[in-house]
């Protein structure tokens, strides 16, 4: 994934949208804050979200942080070969790390969402 | 406590280090400076060094300071030879924990001996406000907090016995456990005790809080041929835990007591009473209700605190207060209270992980055990 056309969520998720299906992971920036990656949990196939809705949940060594959906859509396929390589998340967080694929009708809502620059900003700011 | 969040005399080296910072009881403190992981392993192998300047530091000075702690303490003080540490708690009437703390008989050089009591940072300001109307009828002991003015750094791991050889103008090397004594370094005293909260051999060391700095990079500079690293809160919390060390606001709490909490054997009754010791007699000749268990999680996830213990009937008969992977032995670890009845070695619980159950069984601990 070309990380300057994604979008961000402010919880640090990252989504790609084409031929109205969204690809869902979170950020390198994210994952190295998480550090120590433990166990990590995605949603079945088949499940509706909302927007903001918690679809998973990954977990350090430390901590447990939900995962939240950008989009609203049925859940198509999920990445389930990620929770026994949780080292992705660090390494390829944009590419193999991708967690679920959503089939959203229509466009994502933008305005809540920030673009790569504005993203990049936030994690400057330490948020 | 203050709403403004406190250095440590170290707080600046962590942040030029590139820790990741968090504010714990009041203090700016270190979780870790890049892996959690890795600096529990490096403390588990070789050698790490922990800041633990926000533990409460309080010095008791006059005759009666060991007669006014035997008031306070379930252990006896007064028979606590110079130079010994005793692990105690302090309770209230009801039994319930205030602190679990070391209290120390330092023997100064010049001679003079005072006691000290090491107390957890979260609970700092309570104990100095409870201890305050206790200690109207010893006004010849005076007791002063002495967190602020001195840092504690603890040199945790196989190798930390070795880092400081020949730093200090006495030896450690034959310091016993639970032992402490006072030597310097440059010239400046330096409180150095055989203790820690990790389950490894080690040292704990006070200092001047204008010391920390040079004593921190001098004791970082003799671990470097030992591959000692800086370790944060982070890693300071899983270490414990896979050593079975309770800790206050999660194993210990007010509404806890030492007897359920299993430390009966930091309870000393013969022949003596202190505050808390009638409710406590009576708790240990009922048996107490719940008692702290170790419980090993089946599968990979691991339970956290706050996940509710459930029997076979999906009864609610208990709570994890703490809980990780351990990184040591690569699966998930918990410790927490369940009803009396479940908690023989093997007993199957179902702990609800937010919302799924996962199988576990009651352990015993620690979970990990150093070859001495």
């Amino acid at each position: 994934m070309n990380q300057e056309e994604l979008l961000y969520a402010e919880t640090h998720e990252w989504v790609h949208v084409e031929s109205g299906v969204a690809t869902i992971g979170i950020t390198a920036f994210a994952a190295e804050q998480l550090t120590d990656l433990v166990y990590m949990e995605l949603p079945e196939v088949g499940r509706q979200l909302n927007v903001g809705e918690e679809f998973g949940e990954v977990e350090s060594v430390k901590a447990v942080s939900p995962l939240y959906s950008p989009v609203a859509g049925e859940v198509i396929e999920a990445n389930t070969e990620l929770p026994g390589k949780l080292d992705l998340l660090g390494s390829d967080a944009f590419g193999s790390g991708w967690m679920i694929k959503v089939r959203i009708s229509g466009e994502p809502d933008a305005s809540k969402l920030l673009s790569h620059e504005a993203y990049q900003k936030q994690c400057a700011e330490g948020n | 406590m203050t709403d403004n969040i406190a250095s440590t005399p170290l707080t600046s080296w962590h942040r030029a280090a590139g820790a990741t910072m968090s504010p714990f009881a009041g203090f700016d403190m270190p979780i870790h400076y890049g892996s959690i992981v890795a600096e529990h392993h490096a403390c588990r192998n070789a050698a790490t060094l922990f800041d633990v300047s926000h533990m409460g530091r309080i010095r008791f000075d006059g005759d009666r300071s060991a007669e006014l702690l035997d008031r306070l303490l379930t252990r006896r003080v007064s028979d606590l030879a110079p130079g010994g540490i005793r692990y105690s708690l302090m309770c209230n009437e009801e039994g319930g924990i205030l602190d679990d703390v070391l209290v120390y008989h330092i023997e100064k050089p010049s001679g003079g001996r005072f006691h000290m009591l090491v107390v957890n940072a979260s609970n700092r300001q309570k104990i100095i406000e409870w201890l305050t109307p206790r200690m109207a009828d010893y006004p010849d002991v005076i007791c002063t907090d002495r967190t602020e003015l001195t840092s504690m750094i603890a040199l945790q791991g196989p190798l930390a016995m070795a880092t400081v050889e020949g730093l200090f103008k006495h030896p450690a090397d034959k310091l016993g456990y639970y032992h402490s004594y006072v030597t310097e370094q440059f010239n400046k005293p330096v409180i150095v005790s055989r203790t820690g909260y990790t389950g490894e051999d080690g040292l704990e060391l006070i200092t001047r809080a204008d010391e920390a700095g040079r004593i921190w990079e001098n004791l970082m500079l003799a671990g470097r041929k030992h591959g000692i690293q800086a370790a944060g809160l982070g890693c300071r919390d899983t270490l414990r835990l896979e050593a079975a060390m309770p800790l206050y606001g999660h194993e210990l709490s007010e509404s806890i007591d030492p007897i359920s909490a299993g430390l009966g054997f930091a309870c000393n009754f013969k022949d003596r009473t202190f505050i808390g010791s009638e409710a406590l007699v009576k708790i240990k000749a009922d048996q107490p209700q719940s008692v702290r268990v170790g419980i090993r999680v089946e599968g990979v996830r691991p339970a956290r605190e706050g996940c509710q213990i459930l029997d076979a009937n999906d009864q609610n008969i208990g709570a994890i207060t703490s809980g990780t992977v351990s990184p040591t032995l690569q699966y998930p670890i918990a410790m927490g209270y369940v009803a009396a009845e479940h908690s023989q070695i093997g007993s199957p619980l179902t702990i609800d992980i937010r919302g799924k159950r996962a199988a576990a069984n009651v352990v015993p601990l620690p979970f990990y055990k150093r070859n001495r």
